[in-house]
């Protein structure tokens, strides 16, 4: 990949970065017209599977974005793409940080506190939900699935490993799904 | 319950704290290495219940600020605590803890994925672990809620807000910008009412 084709990769993921609320997900349609339908540098298939692959390996599902940068350009690809997609983002983060931690007791910065703290939850509640609707369908075992993993983790210290185990393995076996 | 290095109770500088740059990267690495389906939970568990660098309601609060900002929401709570205690060599640290390892693993699944993707017990497997992974989360938010004991008129903003998002399918950003502005609006009338002091 060339030099401006980099450049390019570069100053259109961090053009994107500063729109990404809640994660680079939320602008995944703009980089798919931007990859697949202009510049043509990727396939929809290729597109989709980053997306799957990330979602199901371990990690922050970012790396999608590093995905979709190794396709187009290898390692130098995957450097622009994630670096682009976050360096803005995390120097706004950053310095909201520090202004806010420097006046831990304005009024504004506790109503902050106050106020976004059950929007963080519900938020919280919803990416959850969402994952595991597009995962169980409509399959009851699924669904209960999700309720003791839910349960396990609201009211116990169990290793989450297992629950994660014992969902591949209920899953591959056909045991549920 | 752990029985042993209990601190006194007030006595703030004996909280638990990484000790330095290396430490933070490989606890946040090895957090993220087991965050198949979402590296969420194991941050809670990781960071709060087992480490005790943060309380729940500190940790909710950078899950707050991360979640209003752009950026993936973890890795914004990795920056927060990095730059907490090492400044923004510590953000460095925790956010490149974070992606390091686990950017190899999805690599690697990568060169792997073509040849399993269509495997039928593979894509079994996948579900039965987004079953769970999805599970998780919302466990994850229903112990976070537990910080909210007393302030039950606040929930109404976080019951809008999974409403919208989960229910509604309305975009994320959209709920936020809607939601955020009024309930902050609301606490700082609340406060204010309550005699300006800062609430915690």
């Amino acid at each position: 990949m060339s030099g401006a084709g980099l450049l390019d990769l570069f100053v259109h993921f961090a053009a994107l970065s500063l729109l990404a609320i809640g994660g680079a997900l939320a602008v995944s349609p703009e980089m798919h017209r931007y990859l697949v339908g202009e510049r043509g540098w990727l396939s929809t298939p290729q597109f989709n599977d980053a997306i799957a692959i990330a979602q199901a390996a371990p990690g922050p599902n970012i790396l999608f974005v590093t995905l979709l940068g190794w396709q187009v350009g290898g390692m130098a690809g995957a450097l622009a793409a994630t670096v682009g997609q976050l360096l803005p983002s995390s120097l706004v983060t950053l310095a909201c940080w520090r202004w806010k931690s420097a006046r831990e007791d304005a009024p504004l910065v506790a109503a902050i506190r106050l106020g976004l703290s059950p929007i963080a939850i519900g938020l919280t509640a919803s990416a959850g939900w969402v994952i595991a609707s597009g995962a169980s369908g409509t399959d009851p075992a699924l669904w209960a699935m999700t309720a003791v993993a839910a349960l396990v983790v609201w009211r116990t210290r169990v290793n989450l490993l297992w629950l994660v185990g014992a969902g591949a393995l209920l899953g591959a076996l056909g045991v549920v799904g | 319950m752990s029985a042993a290095a209990e601190p006194p109770a007030g006595a703030p500088q004996a909280r638990p704290r990484p000790a330095s740059l290396t430490e933070l990267f490989l606890v946040f690495s090895a957090l993220a290495l087991r965050g198949f389906g979402g590296v969420l939970p194991w941050a809670q568990r990781v960071l709060v219940d087992d480490r005790g660098w943060l309380t729940r309601e500190e940790f909710v609060e950078m899950l707050a600020f991360g979640q209003m900002l752009p950026g993936p929401n973890v890795c914004n709570v990795a920056l927060m605590v990095g730059d907490r205690w090492f400044g923004w060599r510590g953000a460095v640290a925790a956010l490149g803890g974070m992606l390091a390892a686990p950017c190899v693993v999805v690599l690697s699944l990568a060169v792997l994925y073509g040849q399993v993707a269509d495997d039928p017990v593979v894509r079994r497997a996948l579900i039965g672990m987004g079953a769970v992974a999805g599970g998780m989360i919302l466990g994850t938010a229903l112990r976070l809620a537990t910080t909210q004991r007393g302030r039950a008129p606040w929930l109404v903003f976080g019951s809008l807000a999974f409403t919208g998002v989960a229910l509604l399918r309305i975009e994320l950003a959209w709920v936020v910008l809607a939601l955020g502005p009024v309930a902050v609006l609301a606490a700082w009338l609340a406060n204010r009412r309550r005699g300006g002091g800062a609430a915690r």
